[in-house]
């Protein structure tokens, strides 16, 4: 089988897996990073949601032969060293997941926007948010949270 | 931490006392406090015992620290906290020293209160978790604070009614002594008595400290991180992997045609026949998924050839429309005199499709069988159930001690994980391939193609009115197949209308059935809210006015109302092209739901703008956690009432994964959904299913109000409302 490094929250992995491997199951079964969920295999739910290069992507969609050890994969277990990313923080202060197997990917989500936008409207948060599914219904809670942690990361003066 | 002590030390240094009651208790070592459970069955907890070196309600710590077990599922309902926090309450626990873990799958020793009064379950369903642990938590706790009193009365050598506790300290007034639960751990002593509590020996809920507070969820942190644990997130050494394809035709028996080009295929292990799909066992989970996709299988025909699910309802109309009574679940007065008196008769029928449970967490497991087929290990998301050991005990052929339940968070339960299909699909898989473990992975689309749906149903209401416009009379005629699946829900228990007629006419289709959150409610609370908005409309009646009748003599049921028309300004005239429509519920928890929506008249598309729901939940053990439960279950309500439906063409499923069986996504959320409480000292009622079936109920009537004509057909798809507005 085929070798591949791949630069996973500024640790280089080796993993030798069949070509046509979604990211998803290396990073599930053959690494154990097991954060990054998966619902639906083919975009719909967002459960799986990681970033490259700090963009938020599908990881159930791409075949591991179109990563490279240049990219800077990101998973939910490399957000933060003690789970206390800004979003992270405020996800607990909303007690936003029920169930919770969506969050991880809800989380990767909401970082991605506050990254590239610093105080989003509720519409745009929506928007950006669209992507990603939950059953709970725990939506309301997840715009809150996405507000608060756009108030204490970035304060306006 | 934990003193060191050997398993052998600790059964050795184990007693059994009996209660009062005269129910076993077990006895822990030091470091362990006393198991705080009843089991009338001594050898049932020595046997667990054996297997389990410590087995108990609660786990203390020299240094304070404590491990509180749950027992019920935790599928985002919150029982991680609120179960403890009923324990912690009457222990008097110090709330920051305390740790949560799953408690064994064992009902003797762990379960609630059963169906039957006597006997003990652990099935987290029907939203009755909290209210049938309520008083097993608190005996529990008050148990374990008795042998920590009792322990510093020996101390210290004061009589024990002298003592009390607080925060994890055990005082005595007297005195002025104080020591810490933890520093009782190695002096603990057992009480040669263990009171039975009885319901006026707790503590006075106006003393709680940790009941209806705001209380963080304890599982939150580890949801956030990635750390939870879900069944599917297991990885075992030398684990493979196992798939079956089970057809979209339910009941449909498969032939493989292609049985060695599938064994040729890279990583294959094995093919396993089964009734209704083929089995397969791979290396890894893209190896057992590729050759899934290769499979060639001819499928026999079965019950549901031939079905057409959009098609029944014309026959199901013919059956509501024969003089033949069916199942009968409720008869109060006399309904056909009802019907012959009334001033007015008001017909209507009303129809739901299927609907798919869409956890997001597919089904899976992972099983070990030991070498010898002997034992196995489990890890599962599951309600459990009746059986406890979740069907694996007979697939094996071993009895249910050697089978060892790992109970993990549920990604989603809303009753699919109440069945055990999965668990024993992979029981048998894990046999073939004995000793190696095995995950067992549904995919999205096995997940919707072979689900369990809640039943399509059709619902004819009759109900009379006298010349004054007040209800006299109500029946409710349902066709469905899977009996209290479609037939829970049709009692108006908080209505007082002298004649009412409930009914269920089976019908039967072979496709499969199950609980969804709040199982019939759903669609029959939409037809009986519904037709009482039809009666207020064509009467000219306010239906709040309407139901303010109705609940004259339920003043619990009213006070909801009220609530719920004060906190949505119900009398304050809406934004133009809005509307508010109400709906009443009662599953366990009773409520008043009311919602505001605006309609896109070109697209016939619903925005629900805002919910409002007052609650009698009895006391509140979580206020934020319930709120979130009301949010949840109206989201869900909403996502099944705007969009969802499976259908059946010839007996196949037509609907394989989110882009052919949409959900609620974000930007069709309300702007808000607001939670109040009624203030209630009673006994914790569940919680998790009585928003969703506010949502048609209340939609339907805002409808109604807006454009004077009825949707009586769930889903309210676009196309479904274009319909109704044009026709």
């Amino acid at each position: 089988m085929p070798k591949y490094t791949l630069n996973i929250n500024k640790t280089s992995y080796d993993v030798e897996v069949a070509a046509g491997t979604s990211l998803l199951w290396v990073l599930r079964e053959d690494l154990g990073l097991t954060g990054a969920k998966y619902g639906c295999g083919i975009g719909q739910c967002g459960a799986c949601t990681v970033h490259v290069d700090k963009q938020p992507i599908k990881a159930c969609l791409l075949p591991i032969e179109q990563f490279t050890a240049g990219q800077e994969i990101t998973t939910i277990e490399g957000l933060s060293e003690h789970g206390d990313h800004p979003v992270q923080k405020a996800w607990i202060e909303a007690q936003a997941p029920q169930c919770g197997y969506c969050h991880s990917g809800q989380i990767m989500q909401a970082v991605a926007l506050l990254e590239q936008k610093e105080h989003p409207t509720r519409d745009e948060i929506k928007a950006h948010m669209n992507g990603n599914l939950c059953r709970c219904g725990t939506y309301l809670r997840i715009l809150t949270a996405i507000e608060m942690a756009a108030k204490t990361k970035n304060p306006t003066s | 931490m934990a003193k060191d002590l050997t398993i052998t030390n600790k059964i050795n240094r184990r007693a059994f006392l009996k209660t009062s009651g005269g129910v076993t208790l077990f006895i822990g070592a030091s470091g362990v406090l006393p198991v705080l459970v009843s089991c009338q069955d001594d050898k049932k907890i020595r046997e667990q015992l054996k297997k389990v070196p410590v087995t108990a309600w609660v786990q203390l710590w020299e240094d304070g620290q404590m491990i509180i077990y749950n027992p019920a599922a935790e599928m985002g309902q919150g029982s991680m906290t609120s179960l403890p926090i009923i324990f912690a309450e009457e222990m008097d626990a110090d709330w920051s020293k305390v740790q949560v873990e799953f408690s064994p799958q064992e009902a003797d020793i762990y379960g609630g209160e059963g169906w039957a009064p006597g006997t003990k379950l652990m099935f987290t369903v029907g939203s009755r978790t909290t209210h049938s642990y309520y008083h097993v938590m608190r005996k529990a706790g008050a148990q374990a604070r008795y042998v920590l009193l009792n322990t510093a009365a020996n101390h210290w050598k004061v009589p024990i009614e002298e003592l009390s506790a607080a925060q994890s300290f055990v005082l005595h007034e007297k005195s002025g002594q104080k020591i810490s639960f933890g520093e009782l751990v190695p002096l603990l002593t057992m009480p040669t008595v263990l009171p039975d509590f009885t319901e006026d020996q707790l503590k006075n809920p106006k003393d709680f400290q940790l009941i209806g507070k705001n209380i963080p969820r304890t599982e939150i942190p580890a949801k956030v991180n990635g750390t939870a644990q879900f069944a599917i997130d297991v990885r075992l050494p030398d684990m493979v992997y196992g798939a079956l394809e089970r057809g979209k035709l339910h009941g449909a028996r498969p032939t493989l045609l292609n049985e060695s080009e599938i064994l040729a295929q890279a990583g294959v292990m094995r093919i396993v026949q089964f009734d209704y799909a083929i089995g397969l066992i791979a290396s890894t989970l893209k190896g057992v998924l590729d050759a899934k996709k290769l499979l060639k299988i001819d499928w026999s025909t079965a019950t549901s050839s031939g079905y057409h699910s959009q098609e029944i309802y014309s026959q199901y109309e013919a059956i509501a429309a024969k003089n033949q009574k069916g199942r009968v679940v409720t008869e109060i007065g006399n309904m056909g005199e009802a019907l012959r008196s009334a001033h007015k008769t008001y017909t209507a029928d009303f129809k739901n499709d299927y609907v798919y449970h869409a956890q997001i967490e597919p089904l899976n497991a992972v099983i070990q069988v030991s070498k010898d087929l002997q034992t196995a290990e489990v890890w599962v998301g599951s309600q459990q159930g009746g059986d406890t050991k979740l069907g694996i005990p007979g697939v094996l052929g071993v009895p249910p001690e050697n089978v060892n339940v790992h109970l993990q968070y549920l990604g989603g339960g809303f009753g699919r994980r109440s069945m055990t299909d999965f668990v024993v699909e992979c029981a048998v898989l894990a046999k073939e391939i004995a000793p190696l473990p095995l995950k067992l992975v549904w995919t999205r689309e096995d997940d919707v193609a072979y689900g369990a749906y809640r039943p399509l149903s059709l619902q004819r209401l009759k109900a009379t009115v006298d010349a004054n416009g007040q209800l006299t009379g109500f029946s409710h005629t349902v066709i469905g197949d899977g009996g209290n699946l479609v037939a829970g829900g049709v009692k108006n228990d908080h209505y007082d209308i002298p004649h009412q007629f409930a009914e269920w006419r089976e019908t039967n289709h072979g496709i499969r059935l199950k609980h969804w959150r709040s199982v019939g409610h759903g669609p029959n609370k939409f037809a009986i809210e519904s037709l009482l908005d039809t009666i207020a409309f064509d009467q000219r009646m306010d239906p709040i006015n309407l139901r303010r009748t109705l609940m004259a003599q339920s003043p619990k049921a009213l006070a909801t109302l009220e609530k719920a028309v004060a906190m949505s300004h119900w009398d304050a005239p809406s934004i133009e092209g809005r509307a508010k429509g109400v709906a009443f519920v009662d599953h366990g928890s009773i409520g008043t739901g009311i919602c505001e929506i605006s309609l896109d008249r070109n697209s016939g598309a619903i925005k629900v703008h805002h919910f409002w729901i007052a609650l009698d939940a009895g006391m509140i053990i979580q206020p934020n956690n319930v709120k979130a439960q009301m949010e949840g279950g109206i989201i869900m309500g909403m996502s099944s009432v705007l969009k969802e439906q499976i259908t059946i063409v010839d007996g196949q499923v037509q609907q394989s994964n989110f882009h052919d069986y949409s959900l609620l996504r974000m930007q069709e959320v309300p702007d808000s959904i607001e939670t109040a409480f009624i203030p209630s000292s009673e006994k914790p009622e569940g919680v998790g299913e009585t928003a969703t079936p506010m949502v048609a109920g209340a939609i339907a009537n805002a409808f109604l109000k807006l454009t004077g004509k009825h949707l009586r057909h769930l889903p309210f798809t676009p196309d479904r409302v274009l319909a109704v507005l044009n026709g």
